[in-house]
Formats: C-alpha cells, sequence, structure tokens
C-alpha cells in the first residue's frame, strides 16, 4: 500500500511532550493522615538518626549509627560490622529486596505510595507549593499568569525553601559517614574533607531537581521498580480500583435526580483527579502513574458522604475481589488476601534469613585467629637439623578496649615459636600479645620443630586474657624437611 | 502520517504505522528525555576538543588541556619518588648498625630491600632468598661469612671472590684430591669424618686424623668453621653442596668456588643497606655485638584495621 509509509519524516520535538505539571488539591482522611504519619517517621530517621549518641567506651566512636567508610567498620547501636562480616549487609539487602516481593505481592505498590524516598521528598515539596502558592486553584492561577514582580518573588521565596530542604536533605547524609557535631563544625569552617563538599552539593542538586521539579516523572518515566512491580503482582495484590460497575455511567447529582436509574454513583466532580499527586485519572483504570497513595480514596469517600452515598467507589480492591464484587455486589474485606500461600512463603523466607542473621550475629565472638604459612621457601632447614616455618599470623581483637591475647601452638611435638619482636632466645610454646582495641595485629611467627619432624597439621590456639576469656583456633600446615 | 487513528479502550491515538497487526500508542516522552540527549552531545563535544579522543595514522588528536594517561604515570611516579626521596637519604646517612635503633625507617628498608632483591638478587638466591644448591639459602641460620647486619651489608658490597674488588670476600679451598695433596683414599676417609662431624655418619679414626693435619686450620678442630677465612662450618644440618657422602667427598676432592659480584658501585648506598637489612629480616639474621637498645615495639597494625580509636 502506497500511503503506508513506514519512514517517519517529522521533528523530533513532535514526538515528545512539554510536561504538565502536577498541582495536587489538598485532601484530608485516613489515608492522607498515615501518609502524615509514614512521613514524620521517615523524615525523623533520615534527619535525626546521625545524632543519636551511643556510648561505647574511650576506643570507638559515639555514634549510633556510622558507617566509618576511612577505618572500614560499620557502627549500628550496639552492632559492630568489620569488612569480613560483609555478609550482614549482603543479608539485610536480600531481606530488603525479598521484603519489597513480599510488600508488592500482598499490598501491591505500597512502598511507592507511603515510603519511597522520592514520595516522600515529592509531597513534602508539595506541602511547600502549598505553603508558598496556595491550594491547587490558586498555583494554577498563578502558572498561567504573566511574570510579575509578586511572581517572581513567590518563586524565589519558594525556590528557596525548595534548597534549604535540599541543602538539608544533602547535609543529613554525610552525617552517616562522620561524627556529626565534628563534621558540622567543620563544614561550616571549611575543614570538612571536599568528598563531604561534593556529596552535599550533588544530593542538594538531585533533591532540588527530583523533588521539586522532576516528581512524578521520576516514577513514570526514570524509575525501575514499577516494571518489575507488574511482574510481582498478581490478581490477589491491592490496588487501587475505581469501581466501575458501581460509578457508570458517570454523572451530576442532579441529572441523576432527573433520570433515577440511569447514572452510577460517581458525580464526576474530579475530585480524585485533583488530589492524584502523579496527576493520574484512576477512573482509567491502573497505570504505572498510579502510586497507589490512595488521596483519591480519600477525595472520593469525602464526596461520597457529602451526596449521602455508601464510601469506598474508589478503594483498595484486589483484581480476584473487584471481579467477585462487580458479579455478586458483595464487598469482600481486604485483609483475607494478606494472608496466601504466596505471602507467607515470601515471609517464611524473609523471616529465616532475618532469623539466621539474628543467631549469626549472637553467636559470634570478638576474637578471631587466622595463620597463613609462608609457601616459597615452605620451610627453612637450621643449622642444628631442626626445620623452621614462616607464618603471618593475624589476631582480630573486636572490641573497644585493648586486650592481651595468648597464642599457643597445640600438637607439633617440641615445637617453638618466636617473632621479630620476641627474639628467638625467648621462644616459646605460648606467647602474649597486646592488640590494640578495634584492631588487627599483624604478625610474623617463626616456628621451629626439632630434627625429624614430618610434615603435619597443628593449630595456634588464641585465648583473651580478660574476663570472657574468649577463645579461637585456626588449623594449619607445618612443612617438614623432608618433603611431605 | 498513514494511518492514525484512535485507539478505543484507552482513547489514545496511535503513531500511525503497523507491524503484522501490531500497532503503537502515542504515548510521548516528556521534552527533556530529549535535551537530555542533546546535552550528552554537547558534553562529548566538549570532551573531544578538550582530552584525546580520535585515532588518527601516526597519533590520536591531542586535546586542548594536553591530557594523556602516560603523563598521569609520571606525575604519579615523580610524586612516590619525591615521597621516598627523604627516607632513602635518611637510609644512605645512618650507619647500618643504627638501623634497628629506628624501627620506621628499618620497615622502610626491609621494605625497599625486598624490592630490590627481587631486581638483583632472585636471579641465584631464588625468590624469598630460599637458595639452591650452590647458592646459599639466606632464610636459615647458617651464614659463611657471618649473619649481622653489617656484615652483610660488607658481603653484598664487595661481592664473593671478586678480585677486582679489594675488600671482596675471597676463601679458597685446595683441590686436595684433584691436585694431588691427598690419595683417593684419604679423601673418602676424611668425608667420613665430615659427616660424623654433624652425626650423619659413623666416626672414622683414619679420617679424623687426616682432617686434623690438613683441615681444621680453616675448619677448626670440630668443623665449626672459620668466618674470617669464610670457612664454612661442617658441623650443622645446612650443605651447601649437597650433604651426603658424594656431595662431601666431592668437595673435598676438587671444590667449587661461588661467586658473587660486588654490588658496591652497581647499587647505590642506600639499596645496598637496604638489601642487608632485607636478608637480615628473613629469620635467620644475627645480633652484631652492640644490639639496639630495644626491638619490643607492638605489633603491626595492618591497613584493613588501621585505627578507629579516635574520632573520624
Amino acid at each position: 500500500m502506497a500511503d503506508l509509509d513506514p519512514v517517519i519524516h517529522h521533528s523530533p520535538l513532535g514526538d515528545y511532550q512539554a510536561r504538565r505539571t502536577v498541582h495536587p488539591k489538598r485532601i484530608d482522611g485516613p489515608f492522607r493522615r498515615f501518609k502524615w504519619l509514614i512521613m514524620a517517621v521517615t523524615l525523623a530517621i533520615y534527619y535525626g538518626t546521625p545524632w543519636i549518641r551511643w556510648d561505647r567506651g574511650p576506643y570507638a566512636p559515639d555514634q549510633a549509627v556510622l558507617i566509618d567508610l576511612a577505618h572500614r567498620r560499620f557502627y549500628m547501636f550496639d552492632i559492630e560490622i568489620w569488612p569480613h562480616e560483609f555478609y550482614f549487609v549482603a543479608g539485610l539487602l536480600i531481606m530488603a529486596g525479598i521484603g519489597l516481593f513480599l510488600v508488592t505481592s500482598a499490598v501491591g505498590r505500597a512502598w511507592c505510595g507511603y515510603s519511597c524516598p522520592q514520595t516522600v521528598w515529592t509531597d513534602l515539596f508539595q506541602h511547600v507549593d502549598r505553603f508558598v502558592d496556595g491550594d491547587r486553584n490558586a498555583r494554577m492561577r498563578l502558572d498561567a499568569a504573566p511574570f510579575t514582580w509578586s511572581k517572581v518573588a513567590r518563586r524565589a521565596a519558594k525556590w528557596s525553601i525548595y534548597l534549604v530542604i535540599a541543602f538539608w536533605t544533602g547535609g543529613a547524609w554525610i552525617m552517616y559517614f562522620a561524627d556529626a557535631p565534628t563534621l558540622t563544625r567543620d563544614f561550616w569552617s571549611g575543614d570538612a574533607a571536599t568528598v563531604a563538599y561534593i556529596t552535599v552539593a550533588v544530593l542538594t542538586a538531585t533533591t532540588f531537581t527530583l523533588g521539586g521539579f522532576m516528581r512524578e516523572q521520576v516514577c513514570i518515566y526514570m524509575c525501575p521498580w514499577p516494571r518489575i512491580q507488574s511482574a510481582l503482582m498478581d490478581e490477589h495484590s491491592l490496588q487501587v480500583t475505581y469501581k466501575d460497575w458501581r460509578g457508570e455511567k458517570r454523572g451530576s447529582v442532579k441529572k441523576a435526580e432527573k433520570n433515577p436509574g440511569e447514572y452510577g454513583d460517581c458525580v464526576d466532580c474530579n475530585m480524585c483527579v485533583a488530589v492524584c499527586p502523579t496527576g493520574w485519572d484512576i477512573r482509567k483504570g491502573p497505570d504505572i502513574s498510579c502510586i497507589t497513595c490512595g488521596l483519591c480514596i480519600d477525595a472520593c469517600d469525602r464526596v461520597m458522604r457529602e451526596v449521602g452515598r455508601p464510601r469506598g467507589l474508589i478503594d483498595y480492591v484486589t483484581l480476584d475481589d473487584a471481579t467477585s464484587e462487580a458479579k455478586t455486589g458483595v464487598v469482600r474485606p481486604a485483609w483475607r488476601n494478606l494472608l496466601r500461600p504466596r505471602t507467607i512463603a515470601y515471609f517464611l523466607i524473609w523471616g529465616s534469613i532475618g532469623a539466621g542473621l539474628l543467631f549469626l550475629l549472637g553467636t559470634r565472638t570478638h576474637t578471631q585467629i587466622s595463620a597463613a604459612p609462608d609457601r616459597n621457601p615452605a620451610f627453612t632447614l637450621m643449622r642444628d637439623g631442626s626445620t623452621r616455618n614462616n607464618y603471618t599470623v593475624k589476631l582480630r581483637n573486636m572490641q573497644s578496649r585493648p586486650r592481651t591475647m595468648r597464642v599457643s601452638i597445640e600438637g607439633l611435638p617440641g615445637a617453638r615459636m618466636w617473632t621479630d619482636d620476641i627474639a628467638a632466645t625467648r621462644a616459646a610454646r605460648e606467647l602474649e600479645f597486646n592488640v590494640p582495641a578495634d584492631q588487627t595485629a599483624s604478625l610474623r611467627l617463626y616456628v621451629i620443630a626439632p630434627r625429624g619432624t614430618g610434615s603435619q597439621e597443628f593449630s595456634f590456639d588464641l585465648k583473651a586474657l580478660d574476663a570472657e576469656g574468649e577463645r579461637d583456633s585456626v588449623e594449619t600446615q607445618f612443612q617438614g624437611a623432608g618433603g611431605s | 502520517m498513514g494511518n492514525k487513528r484512535v485507539d478505543e479502550p484507552t482513547g489514545i491515538e496511535t503513531v500511525g504505522h503497523e507491524w503484522d497487526g501490531i500497532e503503537e500508542l502515542n504515548n510521548p516522552l516528556p521534552r527533556w528525555w530529549l535535551w537530555t540527549l542533546y546535552a550528552t552531545i554537547v558534553w562529548s563535544l566538549v570532551y573531544v576538543i578538550l582530552y584525546p579522543a580520535w585515532p588518527l595514522l601516526e597519533k590520536g588528536t591531542e586535546g586542548v588541556l594536553g591530557w594523556t594517561s602516560r603523563g598521569e604515570l609520571a606525575l604519579e611516579q615523580n610524586a612516590e619518588e619525591a615521597r621516598r626521596a627523604p627516607i632513602l637519604q635518611a637510609i644512605a646517612a645512618t650507619p647500618i648498625a643504627q638501623l634497628p635503633l629506628n624501627a620506621d625507617l628499618m620497615a622502610e628498608a626491609v621494605a625497599g630491600g625486598a624490592a630490590a632483591f627481587r631486581v638483583h638478587c632472585v636471579q641465584c638466591h631464588g625468590e624469598n632468598a630460599a637458595g639452591s644448591e650452590g647458592y646459599p639459602n639466606l632464610t636459615d641460620d647458617e651464614w659463611i661469612w657471618g649473619g649481622d647486619l653489617p656484615t652483610i651489608e660488607a658481603t653484598i658490597q664487595h661481592g664473593i671472590r671478586q678480585p677486582d674488588n679489594g675488600a671482596t670476600r675471597m676463601a679458597m679451598m685446595p683441590g686436595f684430591g684433584r691436585d694431588g695433596i691427598l690419595p683417593p683414599t684419604q679423601v673418602a676417609q676424611v668425608a667420613d669424618h665430615v659427616l660424623s662431624l654433624s652425626s650423619s655418619g659413623p666416626a672414622n679414626a683414619a679420617g679424623a686424623a687426616v682432617f686434623a693435619t690438613n683441615c681444621v686450620v680453616c675448619h677448626g678442630v670440630n668443623g665449626e668453621g672459620l668466618r674470617q677465612f669464610g670457612a664454612p662450618s661442617l658441623n650443622d644440618a645446612v650443605w651447601l653442596y649437597g650433604g651426603d657422602r658424594a656431595a662431601v667427598a666431592a668437595q673435598v676432592n676438587a671444590p667449587r668456588h661461588g661467586v658473587m659480584p660486588a654490588w658496591e658501585g652497581q647499587l647505590d648506598p642506600a639499596t645496598l643497606r637496604m638489601l642487608a637489612a632485607y636478608v637480615h629480616s628473613l629469620g635467620g639474621g644475627e645480633e652484631f655485638a652492640a644490639p639496639p637498645a630495644s626491638t619490643t615495639t607492638a605489633p603491626e597494625v595492618t591497613p584493613e584495621s588501621a585505627g578507629t580509636n579516635g574520632r573520624p
């Protein structure tokens, strides 16, 4: 067909649209209050946590939550994680991942609607809009108005508040990586590390842009999570649903009074669209734009109350329940969907990983020894016919206090050892070392065994000489002069 | 545009083309998305102007900043050399006997010596100085010429059997069999006696008599050796040319004499000193007459664990 030209000839700009700013209207209701609560809690955690103090004694920082990258330590209240224990972090990340699976399969995009940082900060910035420029209609008027001094002043005021919040957000981030009071002082006196200023600048810029201007476009165009979520949800996952079987055909109260029976419950007031933070019309059905925050439910319930119709024209409903309700008219309670094999399985996986991590955390010791024998030369024959092997031995003191530790040779009859600092003349089967607080001491151990000692396994035993008396042991190989 | 139509269920216009019945709804991306594409193009243009970018026949375009990865490497190497210069100076200025008094400098010297050893010494002494037949193992406690720091340094400086170097370690053992000093039977007897000195074989009275007459001058009455002459001790378990009967007899018959270059003049004084410190550190190093005041220092702290006791 000649008119079916597969090649498109037009301006590339034509394929793109200018963004339509969303001006969500203020609304109150249970879901809005829940959002307030979540926002208050998450922001308080984010901004406040670094300032919580936690006494760990003189040898460790007193910040409750601290990611000390320079010294490779992660502090979280009573827990201190060393780099070799990174599996705890990996475990937490896996739990976070499975937690998202669990939440998504049960309550759909609740993460997006309530606790995603993008949602929380967007919500915060939209409140700033409302505070400076007024509610939806006022903002739309102001948007359309020509640039006058008053509009410029308002814009400047609004963006200044954006900037303060953004800067505060970036500033809070770096507090997790250093002692917060010290860093704050250093930051303002210009003594902080360059990376601190760069980080604050970058996060200020991203918060300002993503929270102040990009907003719902991050969810719609940039975020991969909604795409994955659509694969995780099924017919038993909660989503915000407009009950079209009840709402259609839309018509005002007056029209409905004139023609009883012709119109559904939806009075076509467009409140659900006006309050939507992403500008979606939920009556078109579920969409990637819908972050399921429930604000349209609040709006619709209020309208239904005013016109004297039952609430829940828009509600959290699963696809399965919606089908059944459309058929029978019986509203099934949504919580039934929470307990089903899939969510229970997710929960069990999630919980067993958590229980495993807790078990590991409770049983780990703070005293460890490792030994690496020299491979070349594997042994050295000494003048008196004895054989010497050299080991690099590390003593790990994970307590926040210096400790004396005793290393002893188990097995290997007649063997004695010395180090670079303890002369061969003082060689013994047991040596004591002072290991600094929260550090690993690295030793060169020279182990000498009498003439005729063959290759064999033996152990270095470690005992901390303190009240707890923690122990550890490492098995290693002694290479005899006769070969193995 | 050929075939645009409005899709019934969604109310959205299609883009106007179809492939095997598949059509695409026109849900346009926001315009800023396109601007980011243009921004990356501008970025790449700036990059091409500033940095080396286009490969040409001879060489690439250079970029107006003049940056090269080689130049960056040279800068880093210069910085590293500048960092090391005062350390090397300090090592060169410290007599080796005083070196252990400064634990930090000693640690630097051992590390520098390990690096130099891998360049200049492993060819004979082997990786990590384990040695092999004819090439002394430097990790044990047997030292032909002495194993304290100044002696090791002197050995490295002047070499072994270097006639051109006045202070070289020079030692010659006669070829007792080859030169006809001893008949073969006596060579065998004395070999047996030598082995008995380290309890590696039965006593041999005839061999003992030959040893007393011919060998004790250098090797000592009990075969304890004499470092002054570079005569190895024969009463221990360490053998440079093998410790079985045939190897010992062969050495008595026609001794092999190893050589080592005199490194003085080839390597700078700091490197020589560092090599000595490294060799001394391998586990068999001996104390010298005036031992260092204190060798008790805290255990080394690994980078992995470097202090968290202070505030960040």
